[in-house]
């Protein structure tokens, strides 16, 4: 914005260009990137949803063998999860967080690089498996990952996955899960320590709070998976016994591990989606959000209780009778702060003036999807049932209502919401509206009648399916759903780019928002802020006198931060390390290695003044 | 470290990058928490051996526990000299930390070298799967708190580690503490409480 071109000008001036792209350290850039990368991923794993779909939209259908159906199914999962959902809600993490609590930046602008170049590396490390084959010596072109994205052992061992399949899948996952906690310790520390005076905990927008907990689960929960995988790996590479039966190992290790991360994961991708939504409903209710405080510590109850109920994706082992039962509890417990929520998100609206823009359309579509998936979860929770829903169907129709109603949706919400703040312009109403019809209509008719062919016994993850199974219907209407999506997203796309060059000027606060990242100009400056306001409620911008002024030119020169390119240069040396596990040279490991030394020290010694 | 400590505004009070190492050591507390629950569920599951009361020896792991527990003091010296700006006994604390981190590393190098030549390898049974890995990651966080102290060192030979820069050795110190209780942790479950002997597993 004009802002910049004043006297006042911050003493490093907006660089532009591709090199400052890489290189940049600016949270809103960050976030920007975030928010690009995961939106392609999105459509890479939406488009392996439709493979799938298009085999399974007839009996016995040749489209697509078992082989290539293993990799798309796997490979939709840890894409939709890992490279979607996750970096999508990192997208608001870093555009968004530093603006609500009112800060220049994150607490560590260089670690947040990293996350970023790490969390990309490791996607495209992980997709280049599809054309990796012939390096590998394969009959195929594609070695891609083809355990599922749970990766059960002893499904990944050696014995019965030779190929370097799940390497790719688990020195990528590890990866990742690197990129995860640096960010996730970035945020925890600009959120406890960045806060502007006033900005109390308790004033915080229900979207940061969830973040925060969101955070503090990646924290905790990552390094679970970490040391299951590596465990997995020194199986795979060294041939030790961590997973195997014969040498009194087991491989009910490996599920214990995985979901005692798989399940807080859960969390991690729909705890920043209720964030959303808990930010969106009040500002087109025009009314505060209902029960504030309930809705903070319900996420915070979610996030501690999110830890005692991994083993209900494990029933089907046989626990036995006492781990079952209280697993069977907690499970039920866990429903009773989310439906806390659904009920704060209901109060909000009723009796409001309510807007139904884009964004509360999406909003409300979260909450309605949200309550579908929630209620087949339940279910779950009892071990009788779920012994019999257990991979059918009706855990696929479960979670993905969950997930793509749920988590999908939200994110929408919020991209619909923050666009005109993160670019100045507002995405177009109509194709929104149409943008959401679809969806809604896509996500309902592609997985509702996943409940009927699951409750009928078709098996997930299966290629095919025979015609005297009475599934034929059900998966016709279903293939037909995730086609209706795929049009839906593609309206998206088509809104995105127009908007970008064509949409209507966004105002500081055109949604007339109550929040502090609307007290700034759309983009907001460099800076963020012209001055570091002075926060006195938790709707400063609905109340008289909730913020102190922040003019439009800095009173004085605001510092910004250079870029850095260590960042991504570091990034690159672990990437090049998960290289020399998957070649298997030691050689290569010991370079990479090096390189991550030399580049940790030039970015400590580096001068940087945040 | 081109900064000096509370040279900014934080809503806390404390360091930003404080706050961020506390993070990450509960974020390490799982990690080391998922080793060693991994190290006692195999406990006593070997096939075959040799396991735990046949090749652990207590007396010499005694020693290396005592040397990294005396390097924890000499961490908290070193603090405490750089504090008060105390140029000679801050570079006499470091270095002793490091050096006293570095015979551990020798210990256990000495100690895996020993296990290997008894018949004990990483692949042998699961013992020595757990053991070498959870011992292995806790001697690599050792090499690293070397490595760390060692360019603290440097840092205040070429004279910038004064009282203004105290904090990079605090948190240097929140890390080789952390890493110092760990072991205890390990030392204890695995060297001291054996659950299992051979008898009872069979």
């Amino acid at each position: 914005m004009a802002t910049t071109a004043t006297p006042h000008a911050p003493d490093v001036a907006a660089p532009t260009g591709f090199w400052s792209w890489i290189t940049t350290t600016d949270h809103k850039r960050i976030g920007i990137l975030y928010g690009a990368t995961a939106l392609v991923f999105f459509i890479v794993g939406g488009f392996e949803a439709l493979l799938i779909r298009l085999q399974l939209g007839s009996a016995e259908n040749t489209l697509i063998g078992a082989e290539a159906f293993n990799q798309l199914f796997t490979m939709h999962g840890t894409t939709m999860v890992f490279l979607a959902i996750m970096p999508l809600s990192a997208a608001f993490f870093n555009y968004i967080i530093p603006l609500q609590i009112g800060a220049r930046d994150v607490a560590f602008p260089r670690l947040n690089a990293f996350s970023y170049w790490l969390f990309v590396l490791g996607g495209l490390f992980m997709n280049v498996s599809f054309v990796a084959g012939p390096l590998f010596g394969a009959h195929a072109i594609s070695v891609a990952p083809d355990g599922g994205w749970f990766g059960y052992a002893n499904l990944t061992s050696t014995q019965y996955s030779p190929g370097p399949n799940i390497d790719f899948w688990v020195l990528g996952l590890q990866i990742l899960g690197i990129a995860s906690l640096a960010a996730g310790f970035n945020f925890i520390t600009t959120i406890i320590n960045m806060r502007a005076p006033g900005m109390k905990l308790m004033r915080m927008p229900a979207f940061t709070w969830m973040a925060f907990v969101t955070q503090f689960i990646i924290v905790t929960a990552f390094p679970v998976i970490t040391v299951a995988l590596v465990f997995l790996t020194f199986d795979r590479t060294f041939g030790t016994t961590f997973y195997s039966v014969a040498a009194g190992g087991d491989v009910l290790l490996w599920q214990h591990l995985f979901w005692l991360f798989g399940h807080p994961e859960v969390y991690i991708l729909i705890l920043p989606a209720m964030g959303i939504v808990s930010d969106v409903l009040p500002v087109f209710s025009r009314k505060p959000l209902f029960g504030y405080a309930v809705v903070v510590y319900s996420g915070l109850l979610i996030g501690v209780m999110g830890w005692g109920v991994w083993a209900h994706h494990m029933f089907q082992v046989g626990l036995g009778p006492i781990a079952d039962s209280v697993f069977s509890a907690t499970t039920m417990l866990i429903a009773v702060p989310t439906g806390v929520k659904i009920f704060n998100w209901i109060a909000t609206m009723w009796g409001g003036q309510l807007r139904f823009t884009s964004a509360m359309l999406f909003a409300i579509g979260f909450i309605g999807m949200f309550i579908i998936g929630g209620l087949s979860g339940v279910m779950h929770a009892s071990p009788p049932a779920d012994l019999q829903q257990t991979d059918t169907y009706f855990v696929v129709a479960h979670f993905h209502y969950v997930l793509v109603g749920g988590g999908i949706m939200g994110l929408f919400a919020g991209i619909y919401y923050w666009f005109p703040k993160m670019f100045g312009r507002l995405l177009s109403e109509p194709l929104g509206k149409l943008h959401f019809v679809l969806m809604f209509i896509g996500v309902n008719l592609a997985h509702f009648p996943m409940h009927f062919s699951g409750l009928l016994g078709m098996p997930r993850r299966v290629y095919t399916y025979s015609a005297d199974l009475g599934v034929t219907g059900f998966n016709r209407v279903s293939t037909i759903g995730t086609m209706i999506i795929a049009l839906a997203v593609a309206v998206f796309v088509i809104n995105v780019l127009r908007s970008l060059r064509r949409g209507e000027i966004a105002s500081k606060n055109p949604w007339g928002s109550p929040k502090l990242e609307w007290a700034i100009s759309s983009p907001p400056p460099v800076y963020n802020f012209s001055v570091i306001p002075t926060v006195r409620s938790r709707l400063p911008l609905w109340v008289t006198d909730g913020v102190s002024e922040i003019p439009d030119v800095p009173p004085v020169p605001v510092h910004v931060p250079g870029g850095s390119m260590w960042p991504i240069l570091t990034a690159s040396g672990v990437i090049v390390i998960a290289v020399a596990a998957l070649a298997k040279s030691p050689l290569i490991a010991i370079g990479g290695a090096l390189a991550v030394a030399v580049c940790i020290f030039a970015w400590a010694f580096e001068p940087f003044e945040v | 470290m081109s900064h000096a400590a509370g040279a900014h505004y934080t809503s806390t009070g404390l360091d930003n990058r404080k706050v961020a190492f506390w993070t990450f050591i509960g974020s390490e507390c799982l990690l080391f928490g998922s080793l060693i629950a991994t190290y006692l569920v195999y406990e006593g599951r070997s096939v075959s051996g040799p396991t735990t009361h046949e090749i652990l020896n207590i007396p010499l792991t005694s020693i290396s526990t005592f040397d990294l527990l005396m390097s924890s003091l000499c961490m908290v010296l070193a603090l405490a000299a750089v504090q008060r700006g105390d140029r000679v006994w801050a570079r006499a604390w470091l270095g002793m930390t490091a050096l006293l981190g570095t015979v551990f590393l020798g210990f256990q190098a000495y100690e895996f070298n020993a296990f290997v030549d008894e018949g004990l390898g990483l692949t042998t049974n699961l013992f020595g799967s757990t053991f070498f890995t959870l011992t292995g990651f806790h001697g690599g966080h050792v090499a690293v708190g070397v490595i760390w102290l060692v360019t603290l060192l440097i840092r205040s030979f070429q004279g910038k580690l004064e009282p203004d820069r105290a904090l990079n050795v605090e948190i240097a110190g929140l890390y080789w503490h952390f890493v110092d209780v760990v072991w205890i942790v390990i030392f204890t479950v695995v060297y001291l409480i054996q659950t299992t002997p051979i008898e009872a597993a069979i």
